[in-house]
């Protein structure tokens, strides 16, 4: 269940970092659609939030530590709307650059999420 | 993870400060320090505000759990995390001295990154445990080593007279 909510999580982010990427590239701000695309994206990371923390509290362990595991669940779903709100205060490219980095920064957390729950775990 | 929610808190308020200074619209005459945020400052707050979450809350897990494995390593990882959220808030802060300290600090990650990393990759078993400074920063494909340059370049560019740049400045992405 996690790893599919993991998979989601990094496939709409990197989708939302090459969108915002191109936005930022055409020397275009982040307009509305955009900000429905990161709240897709920061809706899923809290999905993983939940699913995350009912997993723990049926008894399944990550590999790497409890307190590490829960601290990148939080960092993930807060990297989306944080990066939302610096977009918002600045209606230039390089907003649309700071959600595309964001994006990126969200896979990269996605990826050692993974490797911190551990192969062994559903 | 406790200092991420005070960081999303201060941030907020910050946010808001810097909207109502910023409504009464003055697209160049304002200070010119507010402009350190902003533009492709905003790309660098924004990276510089992950680093300091990810520099701090990863040396104060280490130094919590296993401080005696490498505690030079650890305790760099935590100067990193001091210098990152000291130029995350002069970039949010704007203004003439907070380029100053902006500048210093700059300077001082980017000799901390180039001295760990000579050290690293000429004698490994000076840092038994790996830091953000760790070869160059490889580990964050050399962010650590690149966001010093842009932070520098862009400090030295939002330093500069108001709209005195286009003719004799080099243009920068």
């Amino acid at each position: 269940m996690l790893d599919a909510v993991t998979l989601t999580v990094t496939v709409t982010a990197l989708l939302l970092a090459v969108w915002c990427a191109y936005a930022a590239y055409r020397d275009e701000p982040t307009n509305d659609w955009h900000f429905i695309g990161m709240a897709v994206v920061a809706l899923a990371a809290l999905v993983q939030l939940a699913v995350g923390l009912v997993q723990l509290g049926q008894g399944d362990r990550p590999d790497h530590g409890v307190a590490t595991f829960v601290g990148y669940l939080i960092g993930a779903a807060c990297t989306i709307p944080l990066a939302a709100l610096m977009s918002l205060t600045e209606r230039s490219r390089w907003g649309s650059a700071v959600v595309a980095a964001g994006g990126v920064i969200l896979a990269v957390l996605e990826l050692r999420l993974h490797e911190i729950w551990g192969a062994g775990n559903g | 993870m406790a200092d991420e929610s005070t960081a999303d808190g201060t941030e907020d308020t910050a946010m808001a400060q810097q909207q109502t200074t910023a409504a009464p619209g003055e697209p160049a005459a304002g200070p010119r320090g507010r402009r350190l945020g902003q533009g492709p400052g905003r790309l660098l707050l924004w990276f510089y505000g992950v680093f300091t979450v990810a520099a701090l809350s990863r040396s104060i897990v280490q130094i919590s759990t296993k401080f005696s494995d490498a505690p030079l390593a650890y305790v760099l990882s935590l100067a990193a995390g001091v210098v990152y959220a000291v130029i995350t808030v002069a970039l949010w802060r704007g203004g003439d001295q907070a380029r100053r300290i902006a500048l210093v600090s700059c300077s001082a990650e980017l000799i901390g990154v180039i001295a760990v990393g000579v050290l690293t990759v000429a004698d490994s078993s000076a840092f038994p445990d790996a830091t953000v400074w760790s070869d160059f920063g490889v580990g964050y494909v050399f962010l650590p080593l690149i966001l010093p340059v842009m932070g520098l370049l862009w400090l030295r560019e939002a330093g500069r007279p108001e709209r005195g740049t286009q003719e004799s400045a080099a243009p920068r992405p």
